[in-house]
């Protein structure tokens, strides 16, 4: 999987639950402030990208530092990359 | 008294009195002919059936009836997603149905946060549509580690009140009243009885369900769901008819935003009719058969508590179901407490059953007909059963000046409800 291809699964995970606006799904943006997700929406974020990746994060001390987009995109992809290791 | 007093003062719920008048201010529907009180109007009036025939349900063994009325032309993203989230179908529908009744009555996000507006809004159960999801996922391996957040707020048997309450930031009192075919118009009846005891100035009041092939199953196990009409949907169910063979479901939800005389007064609020009388009962008689006496003993408590004689109701809106016993029962309660005097129609010809919506959908058409001065007859009375009582039935559209209606809901688990609604005039 490339970068660009685990980007594009967690984005359309995120759209297709959250009912955001695909083409504005930029890293920079503040999943609280311009996403619009809260406490109960975090959670379900989880369960999301579990069951968009197949994998088990929410244990995960780092979650609680998300704050950005491209911060899920950064865990995503060292946990990705721990898999492979 | 200083600033911070007076707006103390306008915050919190008014103190207890007795024997406030209660009026009706604004109106929702959402219901199989609709999205809107205009649409349910439309429906009804034109004498429209909105009962169909479901091919899905042909999948479900054992299922009989294979008619339902389910709900059209909704738009659910009308709902922001952050209250939508917590909402199964029956609570989109009573939040569009209480979106409706609050843009009518003119009730704005502060009054709505005043404390002085609460909700009384019920359904029969929590949605068995996200029941069955949850646990088609969780005994696929029984893990909980897919479960939403949500799931939660959508079955909790209070979903629909908290969720109409989060959606327009009401701040007054909730109920959840839950009495299956009865729950509108008892959450109608309570809303009323909390504003007339001062608790309240408005409740945003009535009733949603969400039909799943479970609740024409429970029916049907009962031998109470109609199964003769599947190839012929739109001339069943049949109130009061000869060749009546048991009820329809549907889906939906009503609400009405009930206010004190008073209040609606002071803020030059239009008000479409008023609410003088309640009564319900527990009938002990039987957890499922209709008993005549007691539903006789219902209405009449109705009267008692609006303080007027059976002679000046001018139209019953019967719950008649269409059920072989109910229909009988509720003829013959009608008869011992009215005669042949008041006008009697059912409007489950046309809406089918909506369950806990029921109760406040016939409401609206029975408010809908006292301001207009126009009796709905019941849809399919061909040939009324001898076995029903001489009633003098509605069986044509009719213009007639009406001043005074009582309307019927009995539920299964023995609970019946009467309300006593009158046409508003300002002297």
């Amino acid at each position: 999987m490339t970068e660009q291809q685990m980007i594009t699964i967690i984005n359309d995970a995120l759209v297709e639950e959250f009912e955001l606006d695909a083409d504005e799904m930029q890293p920079e943006l503040s999943i609280y402030d311009d996403l619009g997700l809260d406490s109960l929406d975090t959670v379900d974020m989880v369960i999301v990208l579990e069951g968009a990746f197949k994998f088990k994060i929410r244990e995960e001390a780092e979650i609680k530092e998300i704050r950005t987009l491209g911060d899920i995109h950064e865990f995503v992809k060292r946990k990705l990359a721990a898999e492979v290791n | 008294m200083s600033s911070n007093d007076s707006v103390i003062s306008s915050t919190v719920p008014s103190s207890p009195i007795t024997s406030r008048r209660v009026v009706i201010t604004g109106m929702g529907a959402v219901s199989p002919f609709g999205p809107s009180v205009t649409e349910l109007e439309r429906g009804l009036r034109a004498g429209e059936s909105a009962v169909r025939y479901h091919h899905e349900m042909t999948e479900i063994h054992g299922l009989r009836s294979l008619v339902a009325a389910k709900v059209v032309g909704i738009d659910p993203k009308q709902i922001a997603r952050k209250h939508r989230r917590s909402m199964s179908k029956m609570s989109i529908y009573a939040a569009l149905a209480a979106q409706e009744a609050l843009a009518q009555a003119g009730v704005d996000v502060e009054m709505c946060r005043s404390g002085r507006l609460g909700v009384s809004l019920g359904s029969t159960v929590g949605s068995t549509e996200v029941s069955q999801a949850f646990f088609e996922d969780y005994l696929y391996d029984h893990s909980l580690e897919r479960m939403k957040t949500t799931l939660f707020f959508q079955l909790m048997n209070h979903s629909c009140a908290a969720n109409v309450a989060q959606t327009y930031e009401i701040n007054g009192r909730i109920l959840a009243p839950s009495a299956a075919c009865a729950t509108g118009s008892q959450a109608l009846g309570y809303g009323y009885e909390m504003i007339v005891a001062g608790y309240q100035d408005m409740m945003l009041c009535g009733g949603a369900d969400e039909l799943h092939p479970l609740t024409t199953a429970t029916f049907d196990v009962m031998h109470a769901a109609s199964t003769a009409y599947n190839e012929r949907p739109q001339l069943t169910p049949r109130p009061f008819d000869s060749q009546r063979d048991g009820m329809v479901c549907g889906e939906g939800s009503g609400v009405l935003l009930l206010e004190s005389l008073d209040s609606a007064l002071l803020r030059g609020a239009t008000i479409h009719g008023e609410v003088i009388g309640f009564a319900t009962l527990s009938d002990s008689t039987s957890i499922a058969n209709p008993n005549t006496s007691m539903m006789a003993k219902c209405m009449r408590q109705a009267l008692a508590d609006a303080g007027i004689d059976a002679e000046t109701v001018d139209y019953v809106n019967a719950h008649a179901t269409a059920t072989a016993q109910g229909d009988i029962a509720e003829s013959q309660a009608i008869a011992e407490v009215f005669g042949e005097g008041a006008a009697v129609s059912s409007l489950k010809g046309h809406l089918g059953h909506t369950m806990a919506a029921s109760g406040a959908l016939e409401t609206i058409a029975t408010i809908g007909m006292l301001r207009d001065g126009h009796l709905v007859p019941t849809l399919h009375l061909d040939q009324v059963d001898p076995q029903c009582a001489d009633l003098n039935y509605v069986r044509q559209p009719q213009q007639k000046n009406i001043q005074i209606a009582l309307k019927n809901n009995f539920a299964l688990g023995g609970v019946n409800t009467s309300l006593i609604l009158r046409r508003y005039t300002s002297d």
